[in-house]
């Protein structure tokens, strides 16, 4: 059994806490969270064993790795000793405020050799792991542009201020949506290195930005379009896509459907000249323990597996988030200027 | 409980393979007109049971209804809360607590909440009480014998072990809505396994049933395995895979599983709902001539 102890139950940390209660192999040793009512249910309803203090339950419960959920600034302190006192880390997204402070804990992950995760879930949905097959297999040829978008609705009108809508604690649709978007053209392309252009648009929110809109360029040569605005009510929910266009064929990818165009006859298996369409339950594995989408118990599993040595762990390495950072920052600083 | 029961993901744009169809359901249904003209659609085919989430819009539809008892008669309305939406972008909003505050009727959270850490075991109870009435209150005078509780919110129980509320979900539904409780889940054997440990015997689930393997957690073998045991009364959903399976196929290999007592699905055309009526009935008959000869 992998011990398992978490720092804050919120909205994410209850989804984890929830896909770890029901893994066959882990054990819940510890929650902290700050809101007393949510220590007392869980106490309670769950039987955790709950602590005010993160450090106190690391000492005292001696997990084997630590889940953080808890806002953006809070990341680089905690994680930081959580490392330093040699457990395994997964942490939520973005991955801190700035790149130096992902760098140093980047450095520091390697350093101790622990396994370290960020929960950039969309590399766990089956159309981009797909996609991202696909342009590794150079099938579409060189790609010559690509366009990233996430739309949503989570500011839809002027409200209540909470962190997520202050830039001091990693507030904004950059921080907390693009995120993710700029996460999947690292993984896929390569890591966005230059940024001519960009526009951060307040909507509905005072102090942070409601929409992005850059112009980027990544490390192998590509260059292309980032639309994000998570002020856009006409979604149900966030709905994130990336296309990707080639001197050989184009591919159109959200989290449910894959579209696939070929020019030539140099085709991938399974994959014929012109538009082929491939829907997430054709390229989704079964999970054990289904909440609220299989990426999501998916990127746990891998966690767990990493834990106990049942992989490459190289999902998601702080690594991986450290270069998400380094381009967020591109883009913030760019729109500045 | 009907053979066949309507469901209202159309109606709302969830959908689980298409970003495009889901706008395209959106602009349809975009008046409440357009939902009742296909629930008439559904109800001329023989089917009267509605399953649909406590979504803000089917307060209108529920008035459209009680507008009209003598068409409506006989027919039902499976209500399934919450609409979790609303919370989760309310959860994001307010927090935890911002959230109860919300919409827990009354001033019972802000009096929790000044009456310091003693709280009863008996409060949070009370507290989902509460937010089951108020999440019922746009059925008043609807018939409704069967009442959901949200696969999010029953797995989130389920994950963290929060059985107490599974318990008094079901006996608050029981005793105060005279109703059936049911339980939507994509945890079918873990599920049954926990509320037969409390006590909870031959329950309604609605789950995830289809021949790919989509949503069913544990894996196809082992839901087939539950099933011939017999030991829950099944409304079969995402019996189509999420339209991954072609429907004839799809729905010949639900109606050919024993125990399960319904089949739920959603469509928005006329030739749809007729074609998926008339193939469940097709299979259901070969079954039954099968049942007679041997």
């Amino acid at each position: 059994m992998v011990k398992v102890a978490l720092i804050g139950a919120g909205k994410m940390g209850l989804s984890h806490l929830s896909i770890l209660g029901a893994h066959p192999n882990v054990e819940i040793v510890g929650v902290c969270d700050t809101s007393k009512l949510v220590v007392e249910v869980l106490e309670r309803y769950s039987g955790y064993k709950c602590f005010p203090d993160y450090l106190k339950m690391v000492d005292e419960s001696r997990p084997d790795a630590v889940f953080v959920s808890v806002p953006t600034k809070y990341h680089y302190p905690m994680v930081k000793e959580l490392l330093n006192k040699g457990v395994h880390v997964f942490t939520e997204k973005p991955f801190c405020l700035n790149p130096e402070e992902s760098s140093e804990l980047a450095q520091l992950a390697k350093k101790t050799g622990v396994v370290n995760q960020v929960g950039y879930h969309n590399k766990f949905v089956g159309t981009f792991r797909e996609v991202k097959r696909l342009i590794t297999e150079g099938s579409i040829g060189e790609i010559t542009h690509f366009q990233g978008e996430a739309h949503g609705p989570v500011v839809v009108k002027k409200k209540s201020e909470t962190w997520r809508s202050d830039p001091n604690e990693g507030g904004g649709c950059l921080m907390d949506y693009a995120s993710h978007v700029i996460d999947l053209i690292n993984d896929i392309i390569s890591p966005i290195d230059s940024c001519k252009g960009s526009m951060l648009k307040s909507i509905y929110s005072k102090n942070v930005d409601d929409s992005v809109y850059a112009l980027v360029s990544t490390q192998s040569g590509p260059s292309g379009v980032i639309s994000v605005n998570w002020s856009d009510d006409t979604y149900r929910k966030m709905s994130t896509s990336i296309t990707i266009i080639g001197t050989e064929g184009k591919i159109v990818s959200d989290a449910n459907e894959l579209k696939v165009y070929f020019k030539g006859e140099n085709l991938p298996e399974n994959y014929s000249k012109g538009w082929n369409v491939k829907y997430v339950t054709d390229l989704t594995e079964e999970v054990n323990f289904y909440l609220r989408g299989e990426e999501y118990s998916a990127q746990i599993d891998y966690f767990i597996n990493a834990v106990i040595g049942a992989n490459d762990r190289n999902i998601n390495t702080f690594d991986s988030a450290w270069k998400t950072d380094k381009s967020i920052s591109l883009i913030k600083k760019q729109s500045i200027l | 409980m009907e053979r066949i029961i309507f469901g209202d993901n159309q109606f709302f744009a969830v959908n689980h393979i298409s970003d495009e169809k889901s706008r395209a359901q959106s602009i349809k249904f975009k008046d409440d007109s357009a939902i009742i003209k296909t629930l008439d659609i559904a109800i001329a085919s023989g089917i009267n049971t509605f399953m649909c989430t406590t979504h803000d819009r089917i307060a209108n539809i529920c008035e459209i209804i009680r507008k009209d008892p003598e068409k409506y008669k006989d027919f039902k309305v499976y209500p399934c809360m919450p609409y979790a939406h609303k919370y989760a972008n309310a959860v994001t909003e307010l927090g935890i607590a911002g959230t109860l505050k919300q919409y827990v009727p009354g001033n019972f959270v802000t009096s929790l909440f000044k009456g310091g850490v003693a709280y009863l075991s008996k409060d949070f109870i009370s507290i989902m009480e509460l937010m089951i009435d108020a999440e019922m209150k746009m059925f008043t005078g609807i018939n409704t014998p069967v009442i959901f509780l949200q696969n999010v919110i029953t797995d989130l129980l389920l994950g963290l072990g929060m059985e107490d509320f599974l318990v008094g979900y079901a006996k608050y539904i029981r005793q105060k809505y005279n109703a059936e409780p049911g339980f939507i889940t994509m945890n079918l054997p873990k599920l049954l396994n926990v509320l037969e440990k409390n006590g909870i015997y031959n329950p309604i689930i609605c789950t995830s049933i289809n021949k790919v393997n989509f949503r069913m957690s544990g894996g196809k073998d082992l839901y087939e395995k539950v099933l011939s045991e017999g030991r829950c009364r099944i409304i079969a959903m995402q019996v189509l895979g999420g339209g991954a399976i072609p429907a004839g196929e799809a729905l010949e290999y639900v109606s050919n599983l024993p125990n399960v007592e319904s089949i739920l699905f959603g469509a928005s055309s006329r030739q749809n709902i007729e074609n998926t009526v008339e193939t469940i009935h097709h299979y259901d008959k070969i079954k039954n001539e099968k049942l007679v000869m041997n």
